[in-house]
């Protein structure tokens, strides 16, 4: 499903944030990526969503070739995943449920399709009676699920999480791993970056482990 | 199929509560597009109904041929010959001096004040209506009128049509200069207006972007909104203007009496309004894409 052959990733600023990586990660797979603060977590899985592009090397996410695509097909792989962001990309200036609707108006879903949707989204998460509530008004862990809720709403056969459990207690982040496990456990392939050692210690899940851009093994 | 329209029609959606979430700034941009289009548009009008009003002339040119005031009865009959025989002359008719005294009489209520006139002060007059001809053969007949004998004046009476004409054919490269300089100044105001729109839903449009968004998806709601504003200007212009000739015709009906003529300001016709929006529209649409065009790809999200 999601394939890296030899790639190198420079920042324009010369700093090489991922170095000759080589993996594969099959379809319906759960993998958790995790290095130290630094180590190129967030940069890796960027390159997956042709937020940034490798400096060298080949990356194919569907069958798709990600660094060759074409500008005007890069929304259409993005739709094809579902991403939740370190810095969580929330609209303050709309409420949950606006929020959680925007990408299925990306889509272009009617709209009796759309609110049937986006309740089973967030009625998956746990925010069913937060839907009329602005994302200021929820707590950290809430904001989260709003994020993870906004990233399923269109039923992605990749789910991609950086760091969705940072800041969070270990109740509510056992809670939230369970929605991804959930997500897995029906076909879906989820790929995880976080540096939550208990997390890890959890899952059997495969760990893709990052030092300094290196991949261990 | 479905799909399209209901991303356009939701598209719409957002432009139109775009429009009425701060209703009153996006009125005061629009307010100010209405009149400044309201001044070309207010000039056309008068120079429309100015041109129909002197047409109407210009089909039947009437001359009036004035004797000497001491012309005798055989000078009127050697004129009224003259003229039987004239190629060109459609009717014509004497006015004797006292019948245009009496009709001076009788239609400036002056009838006093002649009474005690001792002498008739008016000369005989004949009133000559042409076929329609080309002003400057009028003009040539005119002088050879003027060359008869015991003729003092011949007056051209439809002469200050042509002069209507030269001043419409001015006045139409006026408003053509001015409305293409408001034109541009329409598209100049939407560009700024969408960049700003565009600075203050930044976060948006890279959330948007981030989660598949197209480049046409982010477009649309911008390019309704430019080209929503051009219309509703041009609404306002058109309203300013219809209210204004409203007004000018309760006056002039007043008027028009004094002179029995009909005497009307005719507002647009529907086709011009139409075209009117349609124009002011795509001028709209046009300011948003270049603006669209320019700071649109200036954010890429990280
Ligand atoms: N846009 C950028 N320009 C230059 N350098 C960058 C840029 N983004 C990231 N980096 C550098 O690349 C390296 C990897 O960054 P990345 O965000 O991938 O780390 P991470 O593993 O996600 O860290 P964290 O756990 O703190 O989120 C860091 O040293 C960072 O400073
Ligand atoms: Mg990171």
């Amino acid at each position: 499903m999601i394939t890296f052959d030899k790639v190198y990733k420079r920042y324009p600023d010369g700093y090489e944030a991922l170095t000759n990586l080589i993996f594969t990660i099959d379809a319906g797979e759960m993998v958790f990526i995790t290095g130290h603060s630094g180590a190129g977590k967030s940069t890796l899985l960027k390159l997956i969503a042709a937020i940034e592009k490798p400096t060298s090397g080949s990356i194919t996410v569907s069958d798709q070739i990600v660094n060759k695509l074409k500008k005007s097909m890069v929304p259409f792989l993005r739709r094809s995943l579902g991403i939740i962001f370190q810095d969580q990309k929330i609209l303050y200036d709309r409420t949950v449920f606006a929020n959680v609707m925007l990408p299925l108006q990306i889509h272009g879903f009617e709209k009796s399709v759309m609110e049937r949707r986006v309740r089973a989204a967030l009625d998956k998460v746990g925010l069913l009676n937060k839907e009329k509530a602005y994302p200021i008004t929820l707590s950290g862990g809430e904001k989260q699920r709003l994020c993870i809720a906004r990233a399923v709403v269109h039923r992605p056969l990749i789910l991609i999480a950086d760091e969705p459990t940072a800041n969070l207690d270990v109740a509510y982040a056992q809670n939230i791993m369970d929605v991804f496990r959930s997500f897995h456990q029906v076909g879906v392939t989820v790929l995880i970056a976080t540096h939550d050692q208990t997390i890890l210690n959890d899952s059997t899940a495969r760990i893709l482990s990052l030092n300094q851009g290196h991949l261990m093994v | 199929m479905r799909v399209w329209i209901s991303q356009h029609w939701q598209a719409l959606g957002v432009t139109a509560k775009q429009f009425f979430f701060k209703p009153v700034s996006n009125f005061l941009s629009v307010a100010v597009i209405g009149i400044a289009f309201s001044f070309p548009l207010g000039i056309y009008t008068l120079l429309d109904n100015l041109q129909s009003f002197s047409d109407h002339f210009v089909h039947s040119p009437q001359i009036s041929l004035f004797l000497e005031i001491d012309a005798t009865e055989s000078d009127i009959e050697n004129i009224n010959s003259r003229l039987e025989s004239f190629d060109g002359i459609t009717s014509f008719q004497f006015v004797s001096n006292e019948i245009a005294l009496a009709q001076l009489q009788h239609e400036s209520g002056m009838g006093d004040i002649a009474l005690h006139l001792k002498k008739n002060p008016l000369p005989h007059a004949f009133i000559i209506h042409t076929q329609h001809m080309p002003p400057d053969k009028l003009e040539e007949n005119r002088l050879t009128l003027q060359q008869w004998p015991a003729v003092s004046y011949v007056q051209v009476d439809s002469d200050w049509t042509r002069k209507v004409h030269a001043f419409v054919k001015l006045g139409r490269v006026a408003v053509i200069m001015l409305s293409s300089l408001l034109g541009v100044a329409l598209v100049i105001v939407i560009f700024n207006t969408i960049r700003l729109q565009i600075l203050t839903k930044q976060e948006e449009i890279e959330v948007s972007k981030l989660i598949g968004a197209t480049d046409r998806f982010i477009r649309r709601p911008f390019l309704y909104f430019g080209a929503l504003q051009g219309v509703v200007g041009a609404l306002i212009a058109w309203i300013i203007i219809a209210v204004g000739a409203q007004k000018i015709n309760d006056n002039l009906t007043e008027l028009s009496q004094l002179y029995e003529l009909s005497l009307r300001l005719n507002p647009l016709s529907l086709f011009q309004v139409l075209l009117l929006g349609v124009v002011a529209g795509f001028l709209g649409w046009l300011g948003a894409r270049l603006s669209v065009a320019q700071h649109l790809s200036q954010i890429e999200p990280k």
